[in-house]
């Protein structure tokens, strides 16, 4: 188990009904801890409406998580 | 002796710290693309072009519309239908008569765009979808070109800056991909009318900056005007990018 702290930002704090959470999990990687915080909390977006980073840089799905990381989720923006 | 109009002008830029006559002089030799005269279009372009920036090429094949108005500052009811690029050339030209003004009311395209995009000191990537993102992107990148990409929607908005070094940084398409995809447009979504504002004028800044040579370029910044949070974010160079790798 390794403990992540994961952060939603701006829609996606809407969407999780809060700011952060700490969670303890078994995933390898930012796809797989995506995917079982999707389960939690009942949404179901497709993971091209989401964007990753991993202690402040921008990540890949396939890029690891690491006990203690930061991880931040926030929707991709186009409009002008 | 009372200084010229041009000189009163620019005082404020002359006597500022890290910046003063050189940057000024630069600013007024600078020409800026803007790609779209929406939200953050309008608001970059009016502080660019009263900061001085002396050539501004808008690029926009829009018509005003009512429902434009509640964020985009250059457009009055009575220039709803007609071309967004025509009435914001025309605005920004009576305020600020010293610059030179180029609007094209056109999508531009393929190698018309990396003509546009080759011939200006920055882009700004004023647009509203992923598409005319990355055709940008790629026509920066094609012609060494720096980038300041802005963007907003809901209550939120994305500052970026790229290149002109795009061998040893990453490119928007590093950023963004083919897989994502937009939640909703304005249409859809809304937008909180002074967001784009917001974004379009943390552009400006970061234009200037490149083409004067001063400051350092922001990170990739996230707002979220709901709770006034900021978040700033590393850009890793993507090995395979399909834009920027074999660069
Ligand atoms: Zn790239």
């Amino acid at each position: 188990m390794k403990t992540i702290n994961v952060r939603y930002f701006a829609l996606f704090r809407e969407r999780a009904g809060r700011d952060s959470e700490t969670v303890e999990t078994t995933a390898d990687d930012a796809l797989a801890l995506f995917r079982q915080l999707t389960d939690r909390h009942g949404t179901d977006d497709p993971r091209g409406h989401c964007k990753v980073a991993i202690n402040d840089v921008m990540a890949d799905w396939d890029s690891p998580v690491a006990d203690g990381d930061d991880v931040l989720l926030f929707p991709p923006v186009a409009g002008g | 002796m009372c200084a010229a109009p041009t000189d009163d002008r620019d005082a404020r830029h002359v006597s500022l710290a890290s910046f003063g006559e050189d940057a000024t002089s630069r600013l007024r030799a600078a020409h800026v693309l803007i790609i779209g005269v929406g939200g953050t279009g309008c608001a970059a372009a009016a502080a660019l072009a009263a900061a001085g920036a002396g050539t501004l090429t808008l690029v926009d094949f829009d018509r005003v519309d009512a429902s434009n108005l509640a964020r985009q500052p250059l457009y009055t009811p009575a220039d709803i239908g007609r071309d967004k690029v025509a009435v914001a050339a025309t605005r920004l030209a009576t305020q600020h008569p010293g610059i030179s003004i180029k609007p094209r009311a056109e999508r531009l395209a393929g190698e018309a765009l990396q003509a546009a995009v080759h011939a200006a000191d920055v882009a700004l990537d004023c647009s509203d979808n992923f598409a005319s993102r990355f055709a940008l992107n790629k026509a920066c990148v094609d012609t060494g070109t720096a980038l300041v990409s802005g963007s907003a929607l809901r209550w939120e908005g994305q500052v970026a800056v790229f290149g002109p070094d795009y061998a040893n940084a990453p490119c928007y398409r590093c950023m963004y991909s083919d897989h994502d995809e937009a939640l909703d447009d304005c249409q859809g979504a809304g937008v909180l009318g002074p967001i784009p504002a917001t974004i379009g004028t943390l552009m400006a800044t970061e234009a200037i900056k490149r083409v004067t040579g001063t400051g350092t370029p922001a990170r990739l910044s996230l707002y979220d005007g709901s709770t006034g949070e900021w978040r700033q974010l590393g850009v890793s160079k993507n090995g395979d990018c399909p834009v920027c790798a074999a660069r």
